[in-house]
């Protein structure tokens, strides 16, 4: 609006620039009066994904110039991430609309009230064909309170040069990887084992996998039941054979990647994220690059695996709530979905979506410069055969302190002990739920 | 430094002194003029006073209300006064204690580390004839550079595979991923971030050395070391008072190096870390400003063993003395 004063100025003479001065003043006057002109924007807060500015753009075009969609990028790190929105919220800061959370945030930011309940139309147009997991990351006591954007889910990554057929269950695992051992080849199980969330992350699967159950269904008390402990056990027993990576206390997901990269390791269990860059750095392997779904821990039970991923909510705090809730709306639809999984490879939360071939170009045919869901996401079956049987980590406002209380009694697996480690964690997961304790 | 600090602060304790033994003989002993220096004097301190009242005395006050809660910012719905309820929490805590220990641990021995090395630079610099501003520039460099970015450095040098150092002490070794290496990576590196200031300060106590004193000293059979022992250190000991107590207070209060170079794992972290932790990242208010407050109480109790043990056994009774 500004620009647009200053051309009209421009272009006449001197002699009338006090008319023109009044004159720019009254159209300045009208357009901050008509509140949704040209200049409302939404300020989205969102972690770096390569192509989500193209998504914002789409997102703009759709608008029609009603509001400017604005990309802010948030640290690489996800605890930055979390700290600079909670931070801001906490200090009421309205310049937020639309942000982009972590799954494990959804409840914190819910009942710390810094993100309101979708309800109605927007509550229907955002869980329409999402699959449950995802979902359920969104939902906090039973409302929904976030768009899911894409979710995550962690697959067994082999080489068909070591292992043709995939372990079906860890204990087979194992004994392969005892028996790989034996013969000098590549054998160990590599997984992020280092004292953060992605323990925590592996812990949950093995839990959930069991049929235990670390929190109470409502995330208010600590049960860790028969199975957690039992989790524990096999935690134990994974680490504790000669079978793991040598630095595996120090491996986080990219560590643990190229150690599998590298032909260090005959198992890896990581996200999705390996394979584009596997495929990237060693394309004449990649096709000995093979996935299935995680190994059960109950023999004849599908393994359930933890997800990740981010939900969209809206800021309470928002000076534009409907404009908001259109542009997360916009971001994260069925066709933007498929846009970040083909380009960013993150996996959508609409279920439509893996079944779409449609390539990005729907008028020419699909090919490697035009690529559709089957030639950039070979193993979206797979990652959808896992969400199906989905392990939500425990939705509960104080997740962040649980998370750290966990990691730090967990490490390192190997020095497990799981009566006592059990009895230690239900002790500290007690204090940390209620914020009261002191975290590590 | 010193000296300058010093001067006005003893002047002022005398103005007082004197007005005390005055005030002992009788009352009206104030005139006129002394009545109206002295208003003049509380007005020109006012805007000081007023100035430290905001910036420090609201902070502290506050903090102190805020750790006598329960305030988390995530369940803003149960937030109650509890007394000392979160005190009795992390006091019994045994990841405090760890992160106590730690601390201490890394305060005494950086300190330790820091005053020998200072010391020796500072008599270095003292005695250097040729190139003296060169000599101190250089000696100066570490103590310019912004703490995070020469913590990144130590972090990178230390690590496998981009560092240079990595695997000097151990062929296939990641130092930063066990405690111990881990502790004295840290307490390099503050070591060499924070010599300089010391041997500053030192350097400002060196000054106060009169050549005469160390003459005479040598004139009586005295050897260089004893000169050291028996004449300067003593006559330094207001500086080295300074020095140490600076030192001291800001090794205890630990963070940048720790964040960058271990994040605190493996049991690394200082209690500002998990102050940190716990009052940003864990946004629990109550909790977080009490561990705040706890860790102004240890300063303020350091300051206060310093300032005796050191204070009535300097010869800064001298000093008063020599007025």
């Amino acid at each position: 609006m500004g620009k647009r004063i200053g051309a009209g100025k421009r272009g006449r003479s001197p002699g009338r620039a006090a008319v023109l001065l009044g004159a720019g003043a009254l159209v300045t006057g009208m357009l901050a009066g008509c509140g949704s002109g040209g200049g409302l924007k939404i300020n989205v807060y969102y972690a770096p994904e390569d192509s989500f500015q193209k998504v914002v753009d789409n997102c703009n075009q759709a608008a029609g110039g009603r509001y400017e969609i604005v990309y802010n990028k948030l640290q690489r790190g996800s605890d930055d991430q979390r700290l600079q929105m909670a931070r801001r919220l906490a200090a009421g800061d309205t310049a937020m609309d639309v942000l982009g959370l972590d799954v494990t945030w959804v409840s914190e930011f819910a009942e710390a009230g810094w993100i309101d309940e979708w309800k109605d139309q927007n509550k229907a147009a955002a869980s329409e064909g999402v699959l449950d997991g995802p979902l359920e990351t969104a939902t906090y006591n039973g409302k929904l309170y976030a768009a899911p954007k894409n979710t995550n889910i962690q697959l067994l990554w082999y080489d068909d040069r070591i292992t043709p057929t995939p372990p079906k269950t860890w204990d087979e695992m194992i004994q392969k990887s005892k028996e790989l051992k034996a013969q000098g080849k590549p054998y160990s199980i590599v997984f992020t084992g280092a004292q953060y969330e992605g323990l925590v992350v592996f812990y949950n699967t093995l839990v959930e996998s069991m049929g235990g159950h670390i929190l109470s269904d409502d995330g208010k008390s600590v049960v860790l039941d028969d199975g957690a402990v039992k989790a524990l056990a096999l935690l134990k027993q994974i680490t504790n054979s000669g079978i793991t990576d040598a630095s595996l206390t120090n491996s986080k997901e990219d560590d643990v990647r190229q150690t599998f990269q590298r032909g260090d390791a005959a198992f890896e269990l990581n996200w999705p994220f390996v394979y584009a860059s596997y495929a990237k750095d060693k394309a004449s392997d990649v096709q000995h690059m093979k996935w299935a779904v995680y190994p059960e821990a109950v023999p004849g039970t599908p393994a359930k695996t933890t997800i990740g991923g981010y939900d969209l909510a809206v800021s309470s705090l928002s000076a534009h709530k409907p404009e908001a809730y259109e542009a997360a709306l916009c971001l994260r639809s069925a066709e933007n979905q498929k846009f970040s999984a083909i380009n960013d490879g993150v996996p959508p939360t609409i279920e439509s979506v893996y079944h779409n071939d449609t390539p990005l170009d729907p008028s020419k045919p699909a090919g490697d410069d035009n690529p559709n869901m089957a030639i950039k996401y070979p193993m979206r079956d797979s990652i959808l055969d896992a969400l199906k049987d989905a392990a939500v980590r425990p939705l509960t406002p104080a997740y962040q302190n649980m998370s750290t209380v966990m990691s730090k009694v967990l490490s390192p697996p190997a020095e497990i002990d799981p009566k006592a480690t059990a009895d230690k964690l239900r002790e500290q997961l007690n204090d940390a739920l209620q914020s009261k304790g002191v975290i590590p | 430094m010193t000296v300058q600090d010093s001067t006005p602060a003893d002047t002022a304790g005398a103005t007082v002194a004197e007005e005390a033994t005055s005030g002992k003989k009788g009352k009206p002993a104030l005139s006129e003029g002394k009545k109206a220096e002295r208003k003049l004097g509380l007005w020109l301190c006012a805007p000081a006073f007023v100035v430290m009242i905001a910036v420090t005395g609201y902070p502290i006050v506050y903090s102190i209300w805020l750790s006598l809660q329960r305030y988390d910012l995530r369940f803003p719905a149960q937030q109650e006064f509890v007394g000392f309820d979160n005190y009795g929490a992390v006091l019994s805590n045994s990841y405090w204690w760890t992160a106590f220990g730690t601390t201490m641990f890394l305060t005494v021995v950086s300190v330790a580390i820091e005053f020998v090395l200072g010391m020796a630079l500072a008599l270095v610099m003292h005695r250097t004839l040729v190139g003296r501003g060169l000599v101190r520039t250089v000696a100066l460099i570490p103590y310019g550079i912004v703490t995070v970015v020469a913590a990144f450095s130590w972090y990178y040098a230390w690590t496998p595979k981009t560092g240079y150092l990595a695997n000097w002490l151990a062929a296939d070794g990641a130092p930063l991923t066990d405690q111990w290496p881990s502790l004295f990576i840290i307490i390099g590196a503050e070591v060499w971030k924070t010599t300089p200031f010391m041997a500053l300060l030192l350097m400002a106590g060196l000054a106060l050395v009169p050549d005469d004193l160390l003459k005479a000293a040598a004139m009586d059979g005295a050897n260089g070391w004893q000169r050291f022992t028996k004449v300067m250190l003593p006559v330094m000991k207001p500086a080295i008072l300074v020095a140490l107590l600076f030192r001291t207070l800001d090794a205890f209060r630990i963070f940048d190096n720790i964040y960058v170079l271990t994040g605190g794992a493996q049991d690394t972290g200082s209690v500002s870390m998990q102050t940190y932790d716990n009052l940003v990242k864990g946004l629990n208010l109550g909790i977080g400003s009490t561990m705040a407050v706890l860790i102004f109480i240890t300063v303020a109790i350091i300051a206060f063993i310093f300032i005796k043990v050191f204070g009535t056994a300097a010869p800064g009774s001298d000093t008063g003395g020599k007025r």
